[in-house]
């Protein structure tokens, strides 16, 4: 299926609340979906025969910085099966309160797990239900999250020393 | 040499800090340990087109309690870092250090918030080599200048007493 087909087959399935915007770039469509109903859609994508999308390329996050929402989490994805690709983006966004979260899909593809371990650090989401929500790559005291737009990229003693802070020092 | 002379040069007579800066620097073993790049230059120096056997290094320990001279051959990430530092600390005296390549001596071209910069800022390093990566001759010149500081060490009457921060 070309990827008109791709959008047209998961609009379909959708209210237009669940699967909102659609934007061509470069011959390649990627939907908006929203972030409450990502497992929904993303077993939708799985499951469904013609699209039988078997393959999670990557789980991935774009900071948005200064807009709101501030966060898209992206999802690229591909079949075996089919040989098309398709690419899936949510909006999140987070607040004083909570932390920018969405749903994890581990579940539907277990590849997801490194994936979203390493968006969960390095932007700071919450992967609700990830069966192993620890650092992938950074040390693991660290509370900074290094590729949000904020962070400045050489860092500093305080948030990223060379070695753990023991206790007392 | 009188005494020599007088029992046919049979015996060699020298002082006792050169022979054991001698036996030393003859016999340095350095440590398995490669980190990035560079590792790949440090395995061709090993093997026999540059042969560091030639220098009494040929045996490259697996343990660091048998080792000599760690070289430090490349990028020290921060996460990585404790662990270089309790491998430094299970060497036995006494031991070297060698930051091989851009990224140990400066932190190279990873200037960023996950690469420490400069391995000297927390092991007492003895020889610096430049390069990305620097050829087998690089390091080859930087071990043989090693060799010439060894044999300056006054190693019985003043031994040198690294101080490193422990990585707890």
């Amino acid at each position: 299926m070309n990827q008109e087909e791709i959008k047209e087959k998961l609009s379909a399935a959708f209210s237009p609340e669940v699967v909102q915007a659609a934007v061509e770039f470069h011959g390649e469509i990627y939907v908006t979906v929203t972030a409450e109903k990502i497992r929904e859609v993303c077993s939708f994508l799985r499951d469904d025969p013609d699209l039988a999308f078997d393959f999670l390329s990557f789980v991935g996050a774009v900071d948005r910085y200064m807009t709101k929402p501030r966060f898209e989490v992206v999802y690229q994805l591909y079949s075996l099966k089919k040989n098309h690709r398709f690419r899936i983006k949510a909006l999140i966004d987070e607040t004083e309160e909570a932390p920018a979260a969405i749903d994890s899909v581990v579940k539907i593809w277990p590849t997801a797990e490194w994936h979203e371990r390493e968006t969960a650090e390095m932007f700071g989401i919450v992967f609700n239900d990830h069966p192993d929500p620890r650092k992938l790559l950074l040390p693991e005291q660290w509370a900074v999250h290094p590729l949000r737009k904020d962070f400045s990229v050489l860092g500093n003693d305080q948030d990223t020393p060379d070695l753990p802070r023991r206790a007392g020092n | 040499m009188g005494i020599e002379r007088h029992l046919n040069d049979t015996v060699h007579v020298t002082n006792l800090e050169w022979f054991i800066n001698w036996s030393r620097k003859s016999s340095m073993w350095p440590l398995g340990f490669g980190l990035a790049c560079c590792a790949l230059e440090m395995i061709a120096t090993f093997v026999s087109r540059y042969d560091l056997a030639r220098f009494g290094m040929e045996v490259a320990r697996p343990s660091p309690r048998h080792a000599d001279l760690m070289i430090v051959s490349g990028t020290a990430s921060k996460k990585m870092l404790p662990a270089v530092l309790r491998i430094y600390e299970q060497m036995a005296e006494p031991k070297w250090v060698i930051a091989m390549g851009a990224c140990a001596c400066t932190g190279g071209i990873y200037k960023n918030y996950a690469v420490v910069q400069g391995i000297d800022r927390h092991l007492p390093v003895d020889v610096y080599i430049p390069g990305c990566p620097p050829r087998p001759e690089a390091l080859l010149d930087g071990i043989l200048q090693l060799h010439a500081k060894v044999m300056k060490e006054q190693s019985l009457h003043n031994p040198p007493i690294p101080k490193i921060r422990s990585a707890g």
